[in-house]
Order: structure tokens, then C-alpha cells, then sequence
């Protein structure tokens, strides 16, 4: 039973790449253009790891960590965001309101796998 | 093409509408939009940029998009204000990161002094304790924003085993964990261990992060003994399901340094207490032992010593873990009922010290189910079989489409010509039908009749439905002008703002791709020529700063491209002296002011020394009238000294219809593109001469152009036509030549189609295509470029204007 995961980041390649990675990795993956997109595409179809952009039209990594903590069924769905290394507060601010973990961009696919099995079973 | 590879392609792809995108941004905030969303449109995408450029490790355009980025970041956090001098910067930013991301995409280099001038620039707007703050002081480009930066190139190995999949190691996991279970951590072997204490806290749990997964990275990296010390747990009455209670004492054995157990727990060491030690060191024990009675507070009552109390099975512990609390068992007396399950940090019973594992277990089974049952949407934990590929394939297209406002879909650009092609002939053969109904001597009112009148609505609407389809806002030539502008701007020294109008006017494909070099060149000589230098225009007593409009309509079933200029207009005694010099008029010709400025399209008015300052191309009006005559469009000036000049282009809007003058020549059914004809006229005989006896001229106003008799200039007979008898045709040609087409009679105007000659025969000199009347029969299109060169070639310098 492969795991779904939900990639929301409003950079085509960024998208590519994640979903090159995990599908390699054996992971299920759906996609997501910016947050607002994101909330929409988890409540229709779910997904076992939510990895976010912060920087995002409409809606960005913030909102969506917190649109996922409110909703009742994935107040446990474990959230990972991107992050450069030079985006400390960014990180901060996404703990803050309730991110799971993070991934540094730019990330190689065996991190990225790493990140999400420390988050999902 | 290898995925990366692949991936790399939709990277310059999407740089393309990234920088499309940034352009429009900026062009808003140069016209002083400082609307926040603008600006975060515009840092955004410069963000993705560097983003994807940090993937494929393109140092170069790393460097400069972070400065950019840094200075727009300074806007959005309102530390920097937009003016028009930041704007300007930031625009000319934009070209160099254009320049970049073609430099990455090609391989090339860019041009290093612009950069590093450009970088400047963008330092400059930031106040130099703000820069050193941000790391971009010095010369801003090398240690400071690699340390900053830490990007590296990503290794994107794909022959990486798959094998480390999350299930894997849950196995490999649970036997490791049975062999230790009921003894306390102790030093059994000589092989170096960790002893790691890890004492979550609720916040934590609240990140949905979970002890049982970071025990189980932890076991990946050698043997554990996993010991859990539940003495924190309160009784039941007063046991908070928000609190963690639950504390565990990890020994890792194995060739583990210390950074990669602290890598274990990144993600969580923030939200809990964590001890790593070298196994045997004397923190080990007592180091960390706060004793607090409260169960409420932060810091859970715990001691690590209590451990002993209840070594558990690492199964059962992950089982519980994994499973999460359900409402039974971690029942809401004490605390406030909670309507959802909450995350797995309530321990099941008051006194687990007692319990067995196997009640253990089957306590976290049930737990496990309730669970799903209580909250567990099925698609979260039962992902569905497959056919979500597809919808995940609509979802995605559907999206694009909300973001773009209206949903597209792409079409092999042949299918559509075929389309094309068949609604052509759909057209065709309905004017044939029709008219061989009116000629079978039905009445008009029969309801055959009537019915085919609704046929021709029809076909009309298919086929502008059709024609539509190809056509295409002139955006996508219109958004690469400003660049352009600019460039321009800055080789002459003098300051242009552009204003473009109508850009989602429509067109079709193929000539909106041949529209960009006429608007190049006609801006390019608008702001070289046309505007005047700041110094000037200063004392004109202008606006220093040029205006240059860009615009697009729709006008008669054309569309009209406009370039304006508020610059110095035409200087008429200057062109006029051109064009005696150069023989393309008689020194004492009479022309009116509008005559004397269309004499820049003549040929050869525009030469070396005239252009010499149009950006050193050295092309004149003249090549920009031909290539726009060669798509069937007309161009031409208005201008008033001192106050600018406008050029007018007006062009079909399709390629595949040609607006014609439908003539007959020796019994044949021939078209002249009514783009080519100027007038037309009865000959009189005492208005043609012959030139060497043989070749015809004829006199029009004071003017003397070949005369071509089309029948014979064809082959279609060996005797000329009496000119009298026929109808004269003015015709000019691409190249500006002029001649008149001698055919027996004109029938009328007509919209065809057109439809390859080459295709279906072969080329025939004289003929630019063919296409189907109503009637059935074939009309050959005249190529009148062609017609016109034979007859300037056989009958040199004949159009030379007499003296009068």
C-alpha cells in the first residue's frame, strides 16, 4: 500500500522534481498549484504527508499549515515544508504553527525520502 | 530524454513565464502599482527561479537572483519604497536575470561587467548597514551569498535503490526489538553505544510528529534497546489526553556518530528533552531529572531512573503508537471532552507498569481500530486502487485552468490546419451547391433554398469559429518589447517610457509570428529617430522623458498595429532633399506633406548613412514595408513636425483568406490580392506607348508604368489585348514597384481561399496559389511581386519619371 503524498508548490519544476523523487521512492503522489488548491485537493482525495512552498500565490505554506491543522481529519497529517537554508525565521514561523518538519531546498531524493519516513509510517 | 534532463527543459520553460510574468510586474510598479501582491507576484518569481537554478546547481544565476531577491524582500518587508528610479533598477535587473537564465539554458556566458554593474545597482538601493545586515556588502557576489546561501548542486542519483522503502524496516525493526525486551539498557557488548533520553513534549505530538517513527529511524542505525518509563502517567481521573506523559530511554549500538542521531531527531528536538551520550559517561543517569508532581506541566513528571519500573516490548510500542489513542482509551473525565481523537501521547491506562505486553497489544489494537473508525477518513488511510492517476491527470489541468481563468487545452497545431482545410472546402462546396441550386431555376423562396441560405450562415460561423481558433493575443510579441525599448533607450542615451495598448487583440498565429520584426524595427527607429535627445526635448520645452505607444486593434476585418512617438515628427525638407538626391523624385516634383513622409518606405531612400544611427542595423523603412506587404498588410505614416509621428501597419488577420479582386483574363478566372492594388482604370490608347516596339507602358497620371498584359504574361494566348478593350489594374508590388495588369474585365471582390498550389501541381511562375469559386472552377491567385519583377527586368528603368 504505497503512501500519498501531497505536494503543494506553485514552481512547475519544484513539482517535477518532488514528484520524480517520491514516485521513485514508491510513493503515491498528488499535486497542488498554491495553498488554497492544496486545502481543496486534501480534503478531496487526503494524503499520509503534505509537503509545502511557503512562498505561494493565493495562499501561502502558512496558511496552508494552519488550514491542515484546523481540519478535524488532519489535525495528525504530518507537514513538511520547503525551506532554503537561509530561511531561518521562515522556519520558525512555519513550527510555529504546527509544520511537522522540513526539507532544505535544494534537497537530494534520499533526504527528501528520509524527511518523510521521519514523519509517516 | 532522462528525467532530469526533462526536468530541466520544464525548468527554462517555466523561467520563460516566470520572467514573462516578472516583466508584466515590474512594468505595473514602474507605473507605480505598489500594491503588495504586485510585489510579491514579481519576488515570488525570482524566488522560483533561484529555486529551481539551486536544483541544478546554475551557480551564476543563483548569485545574481539572490541579490535581486533580497532586494525585493526589503520591498515586501517595506524597507525599501518604491520610486521610479528602484523600479527602473529593478527592471533592468530583470533583463540581466533574462540574460542568465539564457546564458544557464545555453550554456553561454553572460556578460560579466553588465552583472557586476548590475549588482551595484541593486546594492545601491539598499542602505549600506542594511547590506552588511544581509550579507550583500564588498563586492557582494562571492563568499558572503555562497555562505548565506549553502546551496549545492542536488545529486539526483535515480539508481538509487527503492528498496528504502517505510515498510522495509518496520520488519527488520520489530526483530530487532523483541530480543531485548524485559531487560533495562545494559552494556552487554564492547561495541561503542549511544544512550539516548527522549522526552517528547505535548507540542510535539501537536505537530503530528510521533515517537514510534523516530524510534524506528533511530533503530536504522544499528541495534537498539528501547525502554519506555511511563511514571509520569497520572491515574486516570486525571489524565490530560492534550499532555505527553511518556519518556524512553533508547541504546543505540553501532558505527552511529553523534550527528546522525541528532539528524533523527531534528524535526522534534525543539519539542522535547533530549540527552545524547556515549553510553557509560555519567550524564547518563542523573544529569537530567527534573521530578515534577504536576501531570499538567510542560515538563511531564518523569525521572529516568523509573525507567525500571516497566521495560515494554518495542512492538507493542510502536503498535500503540502508531495506532493513537482512541476516545476509550484515553477516556475525557479529568480533562475536557475532546470530539476528535488526539495524537498519541495519552497513555491507556493509569497503571501500565503492571500490565502485560500482550494486554499491551491488544489494548493498542483496539485502540488502533476505534480509531480509524471514530476519525479516519478511508481515503487517508485506504489510498484507493489506481484509477486516481487519471483524475489526478484532470485535477491537474482543471487547476491550471483556474489559475489561468480560463481552461485551455493544447492541439497539435496540424490537426488544426486540417480543420482549417476542411472548412475551407466546407465553403467552397457550399457556394457551389448554392449557386448550381440558383441556376437549376428554383425559386429563391423554395425551401431547398431557404435551407441553404441557413447552410451559408452556418458555414460562415463554422468557419470563423474556426479561424479563431488559431488566433492568439499579439501579447506574446507585444511582452518582449520593453526590453527591447529599453535597450534601445539606453544605446542612444535617451529616456522612453512605452506604453503598449491592446494587447489581447487577437490574430492569427502565423502572423502574429511574423510580427515582430516590423514592430522591432519600427520602434527601434521610433525612439532613434523619432524622440529627441533629453537635452532637446528639455528645450522644446517636452516632458524629458519620451513616450512611445505600442497599440493593437481591430479595424475592417484587420487588425492595426500603431506606433507612436511624441518625438520630433518627420523632418520633411530633410526627406525631401533625401529623395531628390537619390533620384526617387524630380527635384520639382509636387507632393503633398503626406506624400513626402511615406517617401521613407521608397527603396533605397533608407541607405547606410541615413540608418546608420538606427542601432547600427542598417534597415531601412523600406525592408519593413516589403515584409509587411509580404502578409498582405499596408503600412504607413502620419506626422506633425514637433509633435511625433505615427506609424500604421494594418495586416489580415489570417493567412488562409485572401481578400481578392476576382478579374478575367483570356476566358481564364484570375485573383489579384487586394492588397497589392492601388487603383484601377479604363486605358486610353493615346495613354500607351510601346518601349522598343514591343514592351507596353502606360501613362497614369503623370506617371508611366509597364503595362502587363496577364493573359499573355501567363501563356493563356499569343495575341495582346487591344488595351482599350480591357481594364487596367494598378498594382504595386512588395518591393514597391508598380505596374498595371491588363485583364478584359474585373468580376468583383471576394474573400477565397487559398489553397497551395505547389501542393497539389507544382510552381508556375507568375502564380502565387489557386482557389476554388463558387462555381466549381479553379482560380489561379496572381503572384504580383512575381509579375512585376518580370516585366521590371525586361523593361529597365521604365518607370522613371518623365519630365514633365
Amino acid at each position: 500500500m504505497n503512501k500519498t503524498v501531497l505536494t503543494i508548490d506553485d514552481s512547475r519544476t519544484m513539482r517535477e522534481m518532488l514528484n520524480m523523487a517520491l514516485v521513485q521512492a514508491g510513493y503515491r503522489v498528488i499535486q497542488a498549484v498554491d495553498g488554497v488548491e492544496g486545502l481543496e485537493v486534501l480534503r478531496a482525495e487526503g494524503a499520509d504527508v503534505v509537503i509545502t512552498d511557503i512562498n505561494m500565490p493565493r495562499m501561502d505554506g502558512f496558511g496552508v499549515i494552519e488550514g491542515v491543522r484546523a481540519d478535524p481529519a488532519h489535525r495528525a497529517t504530518p507537514i513538511l515544508v520547503l525551506t532554503t537554508e537561509s530561511d531561518a525565521t521562515k522556519k520558525e514561523r512555519a513550527r510555529a504553527a504546527g509544520a511537522t518538519g522540513w526539507i532544505v531546498k535544494p534537497f537530494n531524493p534520499t533526504k527528501l525520502v528520509d524527511a518523510i519516513r521521519r514523519v509517516a509510517a | 530524454m532522462d528525467p532530469f534532463e526533462s526536468i530541466k527543459a520544464t525548468f527554462f520553460q517555466e523561467c520563460d513565464e516566470l520572467l514573462t510574468d516578472m516583466e508584466s510586474g515590474l512594468l505595473a510598479m514602474e507605473a507605480g502599482d505598489d500594491d503588495s501582491e504586485t510585489i510579491n507576484a514579481v519576488f515570488r518569481a525570482v524566488h522560483s527561479v533561484k529555486g529551481g537554478a539551486g536544483a541544478f546547481g546554475l551557480d551564476e544565476l543563483i548569485r545574481f537572483a539572490h541579490i535581486f531577491e533580497t532586494v525585493l524582500d526589503e520591498m515586501r518587508s517595506d524597507r525599501l519604497h518604491l520610486t521610479d528610479e528602484v523600479a527602473k533598477v529593478l527592471l533592468r535587473a530583470s533583463d540581466v536575470l533574462a540574460d542568465h537564465v539564457a546564458a544557464a539554458r545555453s550554456g553561454g556566458s553572460v556578460d560579466e561587467g553588465r552583472t557586476l554593474g548590475m549588482i551595484a545597482d541593486l546594492q545601491g538601493l539598499i542602505d549600506q548597514e542594511r547590506a552588511a545586515e544581509l550579507g550583500l556588502d564588498g563586492d557582494g557576489s562571492d563568499d558572503g551569498a555562497d555562505e548565506d546561501f549553502g546551496f549545492v548542486p542536488i545529486v539526483l542519483s535515480l539508481d538509487e535503490p527503492a528498496a528504502d522503502a517505510p515498510e522495509v524496516d518496520v520488519a527488520a525493526l520489530m526483530a530487532a526489538a523483541t530480543a531485548p525486551a524485559g531487560a533495562p539498557p545494559q552494556a552487554t557488548t564492547a561495541a561503542p553505544a549511544w544512550l539516548v533520553t527522549f522526552r517528547p513534549k505535548a507540542e510535539m505530538y501537536a505537530k503530528a510528529n510521533e515517537t514510534g517513527l523516530v524510534l524506528r529511524e533511530l533503530a536504522r542505525l544499528g541495534d537498539v534497546e528501547v525502554v519506555v518509563d511511563t511514571a509520569a502517567v497520572p491515574p486516570l481521573d486525571q489524565l490530560s489526553a492534550e499532555q505527553a506523559y511518556l519518556s524512553w530511554t533508547i541504546r543505540l549500538r553501532g558505527e552511529a556518530t553523534e550527528s546522525d542521531v541528532r539528524e533523527v531527531f531534528e524535526f522534534v528536538e525543539d519539542d522535547c528533552e533530549l540527552i545524547i551520550c556515549r553510553d557509560g559517561e555519567p550524564e547518563a543517569a542523573s544529569a537530567e531529572t527534573p521530578t515534577v508532581d504536576d501531570p499538567e506541566s510542560d515538563a511531564p513528571a518523569s525521572a529516568v531512573e523509573a525507567a525500571a519500573a516497566a521495560p515494554l516490548d518495542l512492538e507493542a510500542l510502536l503498535a500503540r503508537v502508531q495506532g493513537e489513542p482512541a476516545p476509550e482509551a484515553a477516556p475525557p473525565p479529568a480533562a475536557m471532552p475532546q470530539p476528535v481523537p488526539e495524537p498519541a501521547q495519552a497513555a491507556p491506562k493509569a497503571d501500565p507498569a503492571n500490565m502485560d505486553v500482550a494486554g499491551l497489544i491488544a489494548l493498542a489494537e483496539q485502540a488502533s481500530l476505534d480509531h480509524v473508525q471514530a476519525a479516519a477518513p478511508p481515503a487517508k488511510t485506504e489510498p484507493k486502487p489506481d484509477p486516481k492517476a487519471d483524475a489526478r491527470a484532470e485535477r491537474t489541468a482543471a487547476a491550471a485552468g483556474a489559475t489561468a481563468a480560463t481552461p485551455t487545452i493544447r492541439v497539435d497545431l496540424d490537426r488544426v490546419d486540417r480543420l482549417i482545410n476542411a472548412v475551407g472546402e466546407l465553403v467552397i462546396q457550399q457556394a457551389m451547391l448554392s449557386q448550381r441550386v440558383f441556376e437549376s431555376g428554383l425559386a429563391r423562396s423554395s425551401d431547398v433554398a431557404l435551407g441553404l441560405e441557413d447552410l451559408e450562415l452556418l458555414t460562415r460561423e463554422i468557419q470563423d469559429s474556426v479561424m479563431a481558433i488559431r488566433a492568439q493575443p499579439v501579447k506574446s510579441v507585444f511582452q518582449r518589447m520593453p526590453r527591447l525599448v529599453r535597450e534601445v533607450a539606453d544605446m542612444v542615451g535617451k529616456k522612453v517610457r512605452l506604453v503598449m495598448d491592446g494587447e489581447n487583440t487577437e490574430v492569427d498565429k502565423t502572423v502574429i509570428e511574423r510580427l515582430s520584426d516590423p514592430i522591432t524595427h519600427m520602434l527601434r527607429n521610433a525612439i532613434d529617430h523619432g524622440l529627441e535627445t533629453p537635452e532637446e526635448r528639455e528645450a522644446g520645452g517636452k516632458a524629458i522623458e519620451g513616450t512611445v505607444r505600442l497599440a493593437a486593434l481591430h479595424r475592417g476585418g484587420r487588425i492595426v498595429i500603431e506606433v507612436q512617438d511624441d518625438g520630433r515628427g518627420i523632418n520633411r525638407p530633410r526627406v525631401r532633399g533625401i529623395a531628390v538626391a537619390k533620384g526617387l523624385i524630380a527635384e520639382d516634383a509636387v507632393l503633398s506633406d503626406d506624400e513626402i513622409d511615406n517617401l521613407i518606405f521608397l527603396p533605397g531612400f533608407s541607405t547606410a548613412d541615413v540608418v546608420s544611427d538606427i542601432s547600427g542595423r542598417g534597415v531601412g523603412m523600406d525592408v519593413v514595408k516589403r515584409s509587411i506587404q509580404a502578409l498582405g498588410g499596408r503600412i504607413s505614416i502620419t506626422s506633425e513636425p514637433s509633435k511625433g509621428s505615427k506609424f500604421s501597419m494594418s495586416l489580415p488577420l489570417t493567412l488562409a483568406v485572401l481578400d481578392g479582386m476576382v478579374v478575367s483574363a483570356a476566358e481564364q478566372t484570375l485573383v489579384a490580392p487586394l492588397s497589392n492594388i492601388v487603383e484601377s482604370l479604363t486605358p486610353r490608347a493615346e495613354d500607351v506607348h510601346l518601349v522598343g516596339g514591343r514592351d507596353a507602358v502606360i501613362r497614369i497620371r503623370d506617371t508611366f508604368v509597364p503595362l502587363i498584359d496577364v493573359g499573355m504574361a501567363l501563356g493563356f494566348r499569343d495575341e495582346p489585348l487591344p488595351p482599350a478593350s480591357g481594364v487596367a489594374v494598378l498594382v504595386e508590388s512588395e518591393g514597391g514597384g508598380k505596374a498595371a495588369l491588363l485583364v478584359e474585365a474585373i468580376q468583383g471582390q471576394r474573400q477565397v481561399v487559398i489553397k497551395s498550389l505547389e501542393a497539389n501541381y507544382q510552381h508556375i511562375h507568375g502564380v502565387a496559389a489557386a482557389t476554388i469559386l463558387g462555381d466549381g472552377r479553379v482560380a489561379l491567385i496572381l503572384d504580383v511581386d512575381a509579375l512585376v519583377t518580370t516585366s521590371r527586368r525586361k523593361a529597365p528603368r521604365i518607370e522613371k519619371r518623365m519630365a514633365v
